[in-house]
């Protein structure tokens, strides 16, 4: 069941739900980020409209400086803009931030400390038609590598919006991870969002017995997540599931708390297994409590076109393909 | 600090035997590069240019300085202890472990450093961030991007340059230390950069050219660019690598090679008779 303490959407799987993607909350956080802290500015690569920062720019044209397709560029400008005391944010596809600038963000930003928040929204195969060029499945190994930098993937437009909030004033340099496509309302309002802090979403139901199956997922596929879990309980088999947003810093006390309670997990990405999130979360657990774990990402491949949901059943990472893993792990 | 040119000449021949003398310690580093754009950066710090403060480094109405080419440290560091951001014993600290004079500039190791440079390319994009956040801010400071003709090879480079004339940004100006000088060769061996003054004024910039030994050209072109011109302006000062050193002179082996101690005495006197010239005239 959706875990009640933490004030979760309840109408998550109704027909009507509202779908908006965590661009378009980043988007809208970004106004309230200006509106809020007169440093805050803001700097695309010739995406403006694609990565929500045209609110921004409409808003404070004053403090948005747009560089044409030049994104390394943009990250060593925005190193510039940080030294004389701006709070910048710069935004293009992750493919090009971190993929194109990885060692301007590396020696300008990350070496040089100097705070940038650094988007890298159209991340995943769900980006699309637009194929497996644009369809970053990298990003999360690229920039966790990075010390000073800290990576975040919100589950949904209101965790995207809060996530810019909180990046403004957070201690260091921040990377979000946003998607393209729109996908429920997981939380709420009142839903804690914290960088450097997981949510377990998704409980046994209260007097059954858990099956010992945790799963760790991060961004689009937490929804799918949450319905494979409601379809196994409706089934018997009691899973628990995480919102993994913080990627680094990890939530290391929740996930050790959820690991010495679990039998196996499972980790959940839009990435290539080597290197993402999975990753992270196994090079934890094997230093801390080592216990089986089953991986579900991208294996070494890259992506292609297709429809969003398609290519997430595709690449074996949809409800069935969840709910098959869990049963595996069960055996 | 202001100097005379002739005080800015004698000084120019102490600061090339420290470079020689931090090199030898240390054993690596650059070498033909910094010596070569010594009167650059003196005439900057020196010559009535800069607006700084050494007892207040993070000062908020300084201009900011941002070494692009930072391999050019031992220039840097001497020039700044000169200034007063550190003491001049700490020159022969260079490249060690636990030395606040890294290899290559960090920003928070040592007061003066405005960024850290390293792998080139990069710095004009920083200036310009910096020059836009001045402007947005409404201050009236200046920046300086120093840099070197290799880094002219580099994409970024000229992604700067293209944003820089976008903006029109008149409270920025850059230099090129046109040594003619790569790792790998001459310059127009590895990669020509000819017609360099044009490419830059074809993207938005005032180009002016000085014999980059000149103090009084320098002085002239840096103080036409922060009063005259309402656009970024470009100083291409033409220098000898290895300036000062009879046998590193036009040798592009030396952008890397430090000399070991017969050389750098060799070195040190030619330097200590240049010096005497000097202060006979």
């Amino acid at each position: 069941m959706l875990n009640k303490n933490i004030y979760l959407n309840e109408k998550v799987f109704e027909k009507e739900r509202k779908l908006i993607a965590s661009r378009d909350g980043f988007g809208e956080g970004l106004v309230l980020a200006g509106e809020k802290d007169e440093r805050v500015v803001a700097l695309c690569a010739d995406v403006t409209e694609s990565v929500r920062m045209h609110l921004f720019k409409n808003r404070f044209p004053q403090r948005f400086v747009e560089l044409g397709i030049a994104e390394q560029n943009m990250a060593a400008v925005a190193s510039g803009l940080a030294a004389t005391g701006k709070i910048p944010v710069m935004g293009t596809y992750a493919v090009f931030s971190p993929g194109r600038n990885w060692e301007q963000i590396r020696t300008t930003i990350c070496y040089n400390k100097q705070k940038v928040i650094i988007i890298g929204s159209h991340s995943g195969l769900n980006v699309g038609a637009d194929g497996g060029s644009h369809q970053a499945l990298e990003d999360i190994a690229l920039t966790r590598v990075l010390p000073h930098l800290a990576v975040v993937m919100p589950a949904d437009a209101l965790e995207a919006r809060k996530a810019i909030l909180e990046a403004i004033h957070y201690s260091s340099s921040v990377y979000i991870r946003l998607t393209r496509t729109k996908s429920p309302l997981l939380t709420t309002e009142k839903s804690p969002f914290q960088i450097g802090k997981s949510q377990v979403f998704w409980l046994p139901k209260e007097g059954e017995q858990f099956s010992g199956i945790t799963i760790f997922v991060s961004g689009y596929l937490v929804f799918k997540a949450l319905e494979a879990a409601k379809e196994l309980e409706e089934e018997g088999i009691n899973i628990a599931v995480i919102n993994n947003s913080a990627i680094k810093p990890l939530d290391e006390k929740l996930i050790l708390e959820w690991a010495k309670k679990s039998k196996m997990i499972i980790t959940l990405e839009e990435h290539q297994k080597a290197g993402g999130m999975g990753s992270a979360i196994a090079e934890f657990l094997s230093a801390h409590h080592p216990l089986p774990i089953k991986f579900m990402g991208v294996n070494d491949k890259f992506g292609e076109s297709g429809e969003a949901d398609e290519l997430i059943k595709k690449y074996g990472l949809d409800e069935e393909a969840i709910k098959k893993a869990v049963k595996e792990c069960l055996k | 600090m202001v100097l005379t040119d002739e005080e800015i000449k004698k000084l120019a021949v102490e600061v090339r035997k420290e470079i020689i003398e931090m090199l030898l310690e240390a054993k690596s580093g650059h070498c033909a590069g910094p010596l070569g754009a010594v009167e650059i950066y003196l005439t900057l710090y020196f010559g009535g240019i800069l607006q700084y403060d050494s007892h207040r480094p993070l000062w908020e109405d300084r201009d900011r300085v941002v070494v692009s080419n930072g391999h050019y440290a031992p220039l840097l560091y001497a020039v700044l202890a000169h200034a007063g951001y550190f003491p001049l014993e700490e020159l022969k600290t260079l490249r060690k472990l636990g030395s606040r004079l890294q290899g290559h500039p960090h920003r928070l190791s040592l007061p003066g450093i405005e960024t850290s440079s390293g792998p080139v390319g990069e710095g004009l994009s920083q200036a310009i961030g910096m020059a836009l956040g001045l402007k947005m801010s409404k201050k009236k400071q200046q920046v300086y991007c120093l840099m070197g003709d290799g880094e002219q090879d580099c994409g970024n480079t000229w992604e700067a340059a293209m944003l820089a004339g976008k903006y029109q940004l008149d409270n920025l100006t850059a230099v090129i230390d046109r040594n003619s000088i790569q790792i790998d060769g001459f310059t127009k061996n590895v990669m020509p950069l000819e017609p360099l003054k044009a490419k830059y004024e074809s993207f938005g910039w005032k180009v002016l050219e000085v014999d980059g030994h000149n103090i009084s050209e320098l002085k002239q072109a840096f103080q036409a660019a922060k009063s005259i011109f309402v656009r970024p302006v470009l100083i291409i000062a033409h220098t000898i690598p290895g300036k000062g050193v009879d046998f590193m002179q036009w040798e592009y082996r030396w952008h890397g090679r430090v000399p070991n101690s017969q050389e750098a005495e060799q070195a040190l006197r030619e330097l200590r008779t240049i010096k005497g010239k000097i202060e006979a005239e």
